[in-house]
């Protein structure tokens, strides 16, 4: 039944233009053929009666208006879905390249997904221990929730990523089926070979199924990667039943891939070049993260993106930031420090912490104590800004508290080894010992009841 | 029916397609595009090329599919079934989707917008013979436990009634009155109307501002309070608080009716509204707070264009419950989604884009949103307010956009939310120097009248109290607070007091989250009593050092956990402390 199309109108960077096309649909897949020899997959992006505008996923080298047989597929772009997918590696559309051979199931998937109900979501409540003080503490995670690293070229995000993983993995509910998804969009070679070295290290490879588009891949390609990583992730999370942490990096390569395709077909660009649709997109990315009523598993979404320039305004991380429920913020100053994880305090939030914490999850006095951290630390702020301009010595007794506090709260709360795992216990006892550092009246943030049960030094 | 137009897709761009030739569809009409009858909307015609915006997703449309026109415009309906409950951006139900459809939203799903085989109790309140016109009510329907649903007739009606169905239980289609109208004809009346979501519902006349909004909230009420038919604005960066603040006003906000629109946000914060207002109790009627709530879930996944009509939809069903007599008030989080879904189909559409990429009508379609809001006369005299309150999403944080300069200029109350305060977990982060209200003047002789003659006063030493803070915090940056006279390190102290112990409000904390009126203005009482107090001692040469030892300071800011709202007798012990205290440090130190 499929007719065969010879030759093409017109080529532009990654897109085509096929002219004499019938029965072509919006979002459907084509097959090309060229010289006889190479497929490549596209995907049509705008059709005009019976012409077709067409995104080249493996990219158009060696194509020319001659050569190309191009086969329309009758669908929307579809990923072959199995629990065997773990432990194997693909392509950034999905096909297998570590030479296992392909997928054998018959269940497809639509990769674009559709939008999940607000009705028949479930408000995701329990948390996610990674052992690391400044995220356990401060900026919870909670399974089903998409909480972004955002960080900076040259900041250490990749092994944070990686260091959660291993001890969320390790964690406490070892009973429950865990599993990986990892989407690279246009990252280096080594960092590839980072997380895959990290993942056997840590005993999870079985567990892992990664989806790379490398940065020298085609750039079309990356539109499609993170789709095909969250159709998988959905597959497994809610027909499988698994809990699924997703690993996106580097959404900064998305989006600028979605501006190199835009500005080729001629759009009207909106902030810095980036199409209108920006949010929408990454939206339809994000917004794959939750709880379905019903399935006992959950799709928990850690993207990672470099902030061009380490600008928390630029238009990507700042859309990313309206979207996603909280960030996690990587500062240079810090890493400057040999602190790690650098994560940036002030900035960072988790949207859905305060229903996950406290009495029955974590502790009583776990969000009291969280706020006051937070208010004190951005008095260290103040007072640091003062000690640059009337000097250290100059300052009040309190402010030089202060400065002791912000020295000691970065240096033992955020800093930690990188394989340092501390329990929930150890991070909350630590923030009292801190804040004992500070004279009782400077804790208005908490409860009366609840510094005299944890803020005398003995509190046994 | 045979008279409606139809036509061939020509081109398909994401969620915009065209039609080729001329078609006699009407500008705004609902139309059903291919061949699973997805909803349209015209947008715009033109002689030889015909546009449509798509409600669903397009993905799988071929040129050559039919649509379908309906010689409707995009409609919403209007009767009992319309509260506690939850719809996409065009008004079909949530529930009923996931029912037909499952846990995902596919395209297509056909449901009615409400419930057309539930009976309702239904009281009629007109006879045979009575005159009627457009807003005479005909029925009263309990729609819910606290709301009284008011069965009107449509807005084009007007004639007499020539039979009435007796008291009983009735469905939303059933004839209920038949009116002969002017010319003669017969016109069935059933609970249900429909309403086209660009067109105001009308309305007999439009009243100053007079009353006020309490939404228990001190930074509002007190410092920047907003008027029943008002409009107001929350501009913030990510993660300062817009939603938290829609959700603490929706919770406990003194208005009949809280239409609640995510508009291009978060799928799990709906779960939430939805989840914690079916648990909440409204503190006035003691009933769940989802009868009173009505909420609009276009989250950032769902398609685009039905985002752009979200805000129309809320918008409408609101004024048809004004129209009833009720205070409504719209949250709307957030505008700047809605404004983006304008850019986005605007590119589509390859108009000439004005400021950051956004159309030039921006302005005039921001404008038009926000003048819907207002305390009106109804049609049928009856007293009604629509108040709208518009969460604002700078790119950037930075308030100097298209997005929230043009609605600045529309709103007349402007709460700014600041980074730096919600960084030291300060919330409400509701900057006190950026934030403003017109409705002041106008509420003065109301809060004089119900709260205390010195309410405002009181407000305004608070605030000027502030703005000292503030420049003088201009001096403590440069050289450290050490060296300040004492006077003005009482200024501060009592600036401290202000914004912890008062601006400062927790959400999660059952006496804090929702503060009466009454409690308002006996906090700023003791604060400025303490104020009068400690300049007196200060006058007399007592170092601040010896006033901040006695720990009045930290007492007067826990006022807010420590008096419970049951028992506000215990504010006028405060004075009494205040005053022992002033007597102890004149003992010691005389």
């Amino acid at each position: 039944m499929a007719i065969e199309y010879l030759g093409l109108s017109n080529i532009n960077g990654p897109l085509v233009v096929l002219e004499g096309v019938q029965d072509a649909f919006f979002d459907e897949i084509v097959e090309f053929v060229v010289d006889g020899r190479t497929r490549k997959l596209g995907r049509i992006v705008e059709v005009d009666e019976d012409k077709a505008l067409i995104q080249v996923f493996e990219g158009t080298e060696n194509m020319s208006l001659g050569n190309t047989h191009t086969k329309l597929t009758g669908h929307p772009m579809e990923v072959k879905v199995s629990a065997d997918m773990l432990g194997r590696t693909f392509n950034g559309i999905g096909q297998p390249i570590d030479g296992l051979g392909p997928i054998r199931s018959n269940d497809k998937r639509d990769v674009n997904g559709l939008p999940l109900n607000p009705v028949r979501r479930e408000y995701p409540r329990n948390y996610i221990r990674t052992g690391i003080s400044a995220i356990d503490g401060l900026t919870t995670l909670i399974r089903g929730q998409k909480l972004p690293i955002f960080s900076g070229n040259g900041l250490p995000h990749d092994q944070l990523a990686a260091q959660i993983v291993k001890q969320a993995s390790l964690g406490d509910n070892s009973d429950e089926e865990f599993a990986i998804v990892f989407g690279a969009m246009g990252v280096k070679h080594d960092v590839a070979e980072f997380f895959r070295k990290t993942f056997e290290e840590s005993g999870v490879s079985d567990h892992v199924c990664m989806f790379l588009n490398l940065a020298n891949d085609p750039v079309v390609e990356r539109l499609i990667t993170p789709k095909v990583a969250l159709t998988v992730a959905e597959y497994l999370a809610f027909e499988c039943n698994m809990h699924i942490l997703v690993i996106l990096t580097d959404m900064t390569s998305f989006a600028e891939a979605m501006r190199e395709v835009s500005s080729s077909r001629g759009e009207i660009p909106s902030r810095k070049g980036y199409p209108g649709y920006l949010y929408s997109e990454l939206a339809t990315i994000y917004e794959r993260a939750g709880i379905v009523e019903g399935a006992n598993g959950s799709v928990t979404q850690l993207p990672i993106l470099t902030m061009p320039n380490d600008d928390i305004t630029h238009p990507i991380p700042d859309l990313t930031g309206y979207i996603t429920e909280g960030q996690i913020v990587l500062e240079r100053n810090l890493h400057g420090q040999s602190i790690y994880p650098p994560i940036s305090i002030l900035p960072s939030l988790s949207r859905l912490m305060k229903d996950g914490i406290g009495k029955g999850y974590t502790r009583e006095d776990h969000q009291a104590l969280a706020n006051q951290l937070f208010s004190s630390y951005a008095k260290v702020g103040e007072a640091r800004n003062l000690a640059s301009v009337i000097g250290e010595d100059e300052l009040s007794k309190i402010d030089k508290q202060y400065l002791k506090f912000g020295e000691e709260f970065e240096k033992r709360y955020i800093g930690q080894g990188p394989a340092e795992n501390r329990t929930i216990q150890e991070t909350l006892d630590l923030g009292w010992e801190l804040l004992r550092l500070l004279p009782r009246e400077e804790l208005d943030r908490i409860d009366t009841k609840l510094i005299e049960q944890y803020y005398p030094r003995e509190a046994d | 029916m045979s008279n409606r137009v139809t036509g061939k897709i020509y081109g398909i761009n994401g969620p915009v397609i065209y039609l080729k030739g001329k078609h006699d569809f009407k500008m705004s009409e609902m139309v059903y595009v291919g061949n699973e009858k997805l909803v349209g909307e015209v947008i715009s015609l033109d002689k030889d090329r015909t546009t449509i915006q798509v409600y669903e997703e397009t993905s799988g449309l071929k040129p050559g599919e039919r649509v379908e026109g309906t010689d409707s415009a995009v409609s919403v309906t209007l009767a009992p079934g319309i509260l506690d409950n939850i719809f996409d951006g065009i008004e079909r139900p949530l529930e009923r989707i996931a029912e037909k459809g499952g846990a995902f939203i596919s395209r297509g799903v056909s449901v009615d917008s409400l419930d057309t085989v539930r009976l309702w109790d239904t009281h009629i309140t007109v006879e045979e013979g009575d005159l009627v016109h457009g807003g005479t009510v005909i029925a009263e329907v309990p729609e819910t436990r606290a709301i009284v649903h008011k069965c009107m007739v449509p807005p084009d009606v007007e004639g007499r009634i020539v039979s009435v169905v007796p008291d009983g239980k009735y469905t939303i289609q059933d004839v209920l009155v038949k009116v002969e109208l002017m010319d003669g004809n017969i016109r069935e009346l059933t609970m249900t109307q429909k309403w086209p979501i660009r067109v105001p519902r009308p309305v007999s006349k439009r009243f100053p501002a007079s009353v006020p909004l309490v939404t228990g909230q001190r930074i509002l009420d007190t410092m920047f309070p907003i008027a029943k038919g008002g409009t107001a604005a929350i501009p913030g960066g990510f993660g300062t608080g817009k939603t938290m603040t829609q959700h603490q006003i929706a919770k406990w906000s003194d208005a009949d009716i809280i239409i609640y629109i995510g508009c291009g946000e978060r799928g799990n914060e709906m779960t939430q509204v939805l989840e914690e207002f079916s648990e909440l109790v409204d503190p006035k009627s003691g009933n769940p707070l989802m009868d009173r709530t009505t909420l609009i879930a276009n989250t950032s996944n769902m398609p685009v264009a039905a985002r752009e009509a979200s805000i129309y939809t809320g918008l409408t069903l609101a004024e048809y419950y004004r129209d009833m007599g009720y205070d409504v008030a719209i949250m709307a989080d957030s505008t700047s989604r809605w404004a983006e879904a304008l850019r986005e189909l605007s590119g589509r559409l390859e108009e000439m884009p004005a400021e950051e990429g956004f159309p030039a009508y921006l302005a005039s379609r921001l404008s038009a949103f926000y003048e819907r809001a207002g305390m009106m006369q109804t049609l049928n005299g009856m007293t009604g307010s629509v108040s709208i309150i518009g969460a604002v999403s700078p790119q950037g944080g930075d308030f100097s956009e298209p997005v929230t300069q043009n609605t600045k200029r529309f709103v007349r109350c402007f709460w700014g939310l600041d980074k730096s305060l919600a960084y030291a977990r300060h919330f409400p982060a509701i900057h006190w120097m950026t934030s403003y209200s017109e409705y002041l003047n106008d509420l003065s002789g109301w809060y004089s009248d119900h709260v205390s003659p010195k309410f405002l006063d009181y407000r305004n030493r608070m605030m000027t109290l502030l703005n000292q803070e503030n420049s003088l915090m201009e001096i403590v940056k440069l050289i450290g607070g050490d060296v300040l006279p004492d006077d003005q390190k009482l200024i501060l102290e009592i600036a401290r007091v202000i914004r912890l112990g008062f601006l400062q409000q927790n959400a999660f904390h059952k006496d804090d989250t929702c503060v009466s009126l009454e409690k308002q203005f006996k906090m700023m009482d003791v604060i400025l009593y303490l104020y009068k107090t400690c300049r007196k001692l200060v006058a007399m040469g007592m170092p601040m050092s010896v006033l901040k030892a006695e720990g009045i300071f930290e007492k007067v800011i826990a006022i807010k956990y420590d008096v419970p709202n049951d028992n506000l007798q215990l504010l006028d012990m405060y004075k009494v402390e205040i005053d022992e205290f002033y007597h102890r440090v004149m003992e010691k130190n005389a």
